[in-house]
């Protein structure tokens, strides 16, 4: 049972994200969901998660540091920090940029993968850059399910190409078929009819 | 008859290796105490974990281990690691919308005193410090304010003191500090030398820096300010509650704290003492 899957994207993330956070519909989402989208430092603290929000059935907000990580819920890493995970809790870092970026996906991912091992889930979208590749080869070398959009559907392929080279993955996916993954991996099972 | 303990691991070799290095990580810390006194066991485990990866890479070592052997026996390597875990990255003017929240409603508060003083804890390399000190200037609060500027560490005191910047770094600071509302062309406050800012002498005429352990020193003074914006975010929960107990202690009723901008004061055992004068920069004023 996967109870987290973080979300790396950069060029041309928004679209992406919208994309498969409207595909991520369900009866019952019992993962939490934690994104990490490169942006500008002075990007408004705002904007972004109501723009995600309005393509999402969960609520969508900026992780503070030590929030209580939630189930159901899907949290943005904040503008100009790196978002850690611990155990149980979110924390937060200004410590330099790694690979030009903070947030960057590769402390997300890497920190995600120590702490839930096999119940992790790591995807990795469009990106002009090589951020991710190690946290997704983090995830997978601790049991946790990858998936890669495939560089051809992605609005830039540099980083998606940069995660294939890096690590064998369970999955490369086109964009539309990312969500309903999610889906059967972080939601419950649906009723039965018998 | 001895017994054998053992934590079983189950998992992944990667898995295996956490596990390990948890441990190092431990008895490191615990090392560093014995030996040193400065006291990090109770800093949040993550970046902890990634910071020391990074000295450990810069020793050219390829253990918790091994580096733990080697600041128990080089006390200069201990200064390193010191300067690693204690260096908070940050710029001047670093989130402009904060600085112009403490212009609107800190300053006409800072007016009310004769004399004020501000606290700002864990300064690290100064840019706060400095971004501060041209704010009250600008402000004309800056003869009647004495800022105490304090740091774990000496060594990013020094630096604080010598108010050198890299020269590359003025370009975003002066597009913060036009965004933080800044009065006057940033370039008057620093004089250009080869790839260094020397900074204004007379923009520290009024700081004291002083070396002071949020984890192990108590209060020394009354604040009408405490400054401290992302330094807790290095601390654990139950590290953060005793600063937070220390600020308290350091502030008289309706003293303000100023936090980042992802930093929350509900999870502190104070949270009730303080009203919010500006929520999204986390500008607290306490009230009880």
């Amino acid at each position: 049972m996967i109870e987290i899957a973080v979300i790396g994207a950069s060029w041309g993330g928004l679209n992406a994200l919208t994309t498969v956070l409207s595909d991520l519909v369900c009866d019952e989402l019992r993962a939490t969901v934690v994104i990490a989208q490169h942006r500008s430092p002075e990007s408004s603290q705002s904007v972004l998660p109501q723009l995600l929000g309005e393509s999402s059935s969960a609520p969508v907000r900026e992780a503070s540091d030590k929030e209580t990580i939630e189930p159901a819920t899907i949290y943005l890493a904040p503008p100009d920090y790196h978002l850690l995970i611990e155990d149980g809790h979110f924390a937060l870092a200004t410590d330099a940029r790694v690979q030009f970026a903070r947030p960057s996906i590769d402390v997300l991912f890497e920190t995600a993968a120590e702490v839930y091992g096999d119940r992790a889930l790591g995807v990795i979208l469009t990106g002009a850059n090589a951020d991710g590749a190690a946290g997704l080869r983090s995830i997978r070398e601790r049991g946790g399910l990858t998936v890669v959009q495939d560089p051809a559907t992605a609005e830039r392929s540099a980083m998606p190409a940069a995660a294939l080279a890096a690590t064998p993955v369970d999955a490369v996916l086109p964009l539309d078929e990312i969500g309903p993954f999610l889906v059967r991996h972080c939601c419950g099972e649906p009723a039965r009819v018998r | 008859m001895a017994t054998r303990e053992r934590n079983e691991t189950v998992g992944t070799p990667a898995q295996a290796r956490d596990e390990l290095e948890r441990l190092e990580i431990q008895l490191l810390l615990e090392a560093i105490f014995r030996r040193y006194g400065f006291d990090f066991r109770e800093y949040a485990p993550a970046s902890l974990k990634r910071r020391l990866s990074r000295r450990i890479d810069a020793e050219k070592l390829t253990t918790v281990s091994g580096l733990q052997e080697r600041v128990l026996h080089d006390p200069a390597a201990m200064e390193r690691l010191l300067l690693d875990l204690s260096i908070n990255v940050t710029a001047m003017f670093r989130d402009p919308t904060f600085y112009v929240a403490f212009r609107e409603k800190v300053v006409p508060l800072l007016r009310t005193y004769p004399f004020t003083r501000i606290w700002n804890a864990g300064c690290s390399t100064g840019e706060e410090v400095y971004s501060l000190a041209m704010l009250l200037e600008e402000e004309g609060l800056y003869d009647t304010t004495r800022i105490y500027a304090t740091d774990i560490n000496e060594a990013v005191l020094e630096q604080a003191r010598a108010g050198v910047f890299p020269l590359d770094k003025m370009r975003e600071y002066t597009q913060n500090y036009i965004r933080a509302g800044g009065k006057r062309a940033f370039s008057e406050y620093y004089v250009a030398a080869y790839d260094a800012a020397q900074f204004d002498r007379r923009l520290i005429r009024n700081v004291v820096f002083a070396q002071h352990n949020l984890v192990s020193d108590r209060s020394f003074n009354e604040f009408n300010v405490i400054v401290c914006r992302n330094v807790m975010i290095y601390f654990d929960r139950s590290l953060q509650d005793h600063v937070h107990e220390l600020f308290y202690e350091s502030l008289p009723t309706f003293g303000v704290l100023a936090l980042g901008h992802k930093e929350s004061i509900a999870f502190s055992p104070h949270a009730e003492s303080y009203e919010e004068l500006d929520a999204q920069e986390k500008l607290y004023r306490k009230v009880r």
